[in-house]
């Protein structure tokens, strides 16, 4: 981890890119900890403005709405109530009323998130508890509800309740950072009596990156995808010597192991992180455990992908990456051979590539350790990514029994769906606001309070598209919000596709009810714009293809009245 | 370790901390000398010598020194 020197320097320094603006707010004093953050940005390649605010003054800067933190119009704002702050607060009241201290606390927290969205548009980042245990109580504090410790474990699950009900508020776990460093790492005495400072100096590294790992999350920064050896990485031995009876998995011996390192990935594959396999072997071979292991705890249905052959590692990465269409910086390839691990680093710069500890045992809790997994939205679509894909493979295989494109299109039997955003979808959809770099016109990334606000908002027309086929359903694929700049000229603020559906007569489809609506609502002319990033070039010229006239660099129009309808052999399905 | 020693790593901390390869100090010096010294990189700069020396300094000492040649005192105290 990087020292606080390196980070305190770091944080001075300018970064490329576009820029984000962070105000951090507390209870305690936090320049050090905003200077770390800074610096840890500025390591990990962000360009972030860091606002520190002064000491113990979070209600008046969130109650005045022309505070210095909103005149620094923050994209995101931090708030830090440090345990140490709150024991003290604790103490000074009267032992009877110690017994509400949580309730108390959650609804001054509620109420800064309400201060913070009258007047800003910002984002909150919300540092969890640490614990002290003051032992006033010893062990019976557990059970007594006006000691501390009762009362900050309390609150600590109220907070999550709370954050689990709003959108908008992202959470920052600091306990586990206290809890992986230890009590006497995390906290400095000298420091806090000094300059009230909580966290040790030597610990801000750790809170950084945390607070560095939820931003890059909800920057749309995600892992998707983890591709896997096998001999030796999901079960001991190798299946090729060993056999089937002879490799370890299960509840005996080592096999434990890989038993918990195996019900760990598919924990990961159920919440949307797709598991391909890598492996050198015959592919019989390498798919017989899968099949026929009693002890298996993953089927050959929980993987995307399953590549077995005696190509090289870096070779089958590149085939799986490009057959999921997914960015080659959101992949993670763990493999137990330090051999093919720096052959793929090598070959492929942008890959993670953990370098796992030598014994399978410690596995686990050193991927853990790392964190790869950060998200800042979850939906229940999320959870069967793994059976879209695999349907997808299905397409394509079909795909190539066709001569004609036309022919395969029409056998797909596609039907589409546009609808104006509904409550049900505002998750899904600000999801794909934050994660959609390729197909994204515009790049804008919205909140689910956003969302919601331009969902109710008479100005905006919005819509979501849903694609289903023979093979199977691809769920919510497409977003359009326009604006209203008159009531003839609308603006496509966004358009953003997933890279799934992509050249399929979803783009003409998209576009044919897009122009239907907005004629609907009563406009005239449509304005587009195509905004460059380091990733969205494969749309660099989607207007032009869609009918559009180019009225300037990145800028669109089209008139309504002479659009013709796009060819597609999508049809529409009842809503 | 001899005071000169100390007094030598001393000062390489302080130029990394202070951003100033060519700084001198010596007994005398106090932080009004030093460009960048203030209370905040103060406490970083201690933090560092902490973890050179592996020793802990008492609050006291963390505000309370007047000037180089008292704190390589403690460091050498510490040490000991």
């Amino acid at each position: 981890m990087y020292k606080f020197r390196e980070l305190a320097k770091a944080a001075k320094k300018e970064t490329e890119g576009k820029e984000y603006r962070l105000a951090v707010l507390g209870n305690v004093a936090t320049q050090f900890l905003s200077q770390a953050i800074g610096g840890y940005a500025h390591l990990s390649g962000m360009n972030l403005k860091v606002f520190d605010a002064d000491y113990n003054q979070i209600d008046a800067q969130l109650l005045d709405p022309s505070s210095e933190t909103y005149e620094f119009e923050p994209d995101y704002i931090l708030l830090y109530l440090a345990t140490d702050k709150l024991y003290e607060e604790f103490m000074e009241r009267d032992a009877s009323a110690r017994g509400t201290f949580a309730d108390d606390i959650m609804r001054k927290l509620s109420d800064y998130w309400d201060m913070i969205s009258r007047s800003s548009k910002a984002k909150i980042l919300h540092m969890g508890f640490t614990e002290i245990d003051d032992r006033a109580f010893g062990n019976f504090g557990a059970r007594t509800e006006t000691a501390f410790t009762y009362q900050m474990r309390k609150l600590g699950f109220l907070l999550q309740e709370a954050e689990s009900a709003r959108a908008g508020v992202y959470p920052v776990d600091l306990l586990a950072v206290q809890i992986s460093l230890g009590m006497d790492k995390f906290y400095d005495p000298v420091l806090y009596y000094n300059a009230k400072v909580n966290i040790a100096l030597d610990a801000m590294g750790y809170v950084a990156k945390q607070v560095i790992d939820v931003l890059s999350a909800m920057q749309g920064h995600a892992r998707k995808c983890v591709v896997l050896d096998l001999d030796n990485t999901l079960w001991g031995g190798v299946i090729g010597d060993d056999g089937l009876s002879g490799i370890e998995i299960g509840e005996l011996g080592r096999g434990h192991v890989f038993t918990d390192f195996q019900l760990w990935l598919r924990s990961l594959k159920q919440r949307g992180i797709l598991l391909a396999v890598c492996s050198k072997n015959d592919e019989d071979n390498a798919k017989e455990p899968f099949e026929k292991h009693e002890e298996m705890v993953l089927r050959l249905s929980d993987f995307a992908m399953f590549v077995a052959n005696w190509e090289d590692k870096a070779t089958n990465i590149r085939f799986i990456q490009k057959t999921l269409n997914i960015g080659m910086d959101s992949l993670v390839f763990i493999d137990d051979n330090p051999f093919e691990r720096e052959l793929v680093r090598s070959m492929i710069p942008e890959i993670c590539v953990p370098e796992l500890p030598s014994d399978p045992a410690r596995y686990l809790s050193f991927l853990q350790g790392l964190n790869l997994f950060e998200t800042a939205s979850y939906s229940s679509e999320d959870a069967d990514r793994t059976g879209m894909y695999q349907a997808e493979a299905k397409r394509r295989e079909s795909e190539a029994s066709f001569t004609s494109l036309d022919d395969y299109l029409i056998s797909l039997e596609m039907k589409g769906c546009a609808a104006a955003f509904d409550k049900l979808h505002y998750p899904r959809i600000a999801q794909l606001t934050q994660r959609s770099n390729q197909f994204n016109l515009r790049t804008v990334r919205y909140t689910e309070e956003e969302i919601e606000r331009v969902a109710s908002d008479d100005s905006y027309v919005t819509l979501y598209y849903t694609l289903r086929d023979k093979f199977g359903d691809h769920g919510l694929v497409s977003v359009v919000i326009m604006k209203k700049e008159s009531d003839e000229e609308f603006f496509i603020d966004t358009w953003l596709m997933s890279c799934r559906v992509l050249k399929r007569g979803m783009e003409e489809y998209i576009i044919n009810r897009l122009v239907e609506e907005a004629g609907t609502h009563g406009a005239k002319k449509l304005r587009a714009e195509y905004i460059p990033t380091a990733k969205n070039k494969m749309v660099e010229h989607i207007y032009d293809a869609m009918g559009f006239d180019c009225i300037g660099e990145g800028l669109y129009s089209l008139d309504i009245r002479k659009f013709k309808e796009l060819k597609t052999y999508i049809k529409d399905a009842a809503v | 370790m001899e005071r000169e020693e100390v007094m030598e790593k001393v000062t390489e901390i302080a130029r990394d901390i202070f951003d100033d390869e060519e700084l001198e100090l010596n007994d005398d010096t106090i932080a009004a000398d030093v460009d960048g010294w203030d209370s905040l990189t103060h406490l970083s700069l201690m933090n560092e010598i902490e973890n050179e020396f592996e020793i802990k300094f008492e609050m006291k000492e963390v505000q309370g020194l007047n000037n180089v040649g008292e704190l390589i005192d403690v460091i050498m105290e510490r040490m000991d």
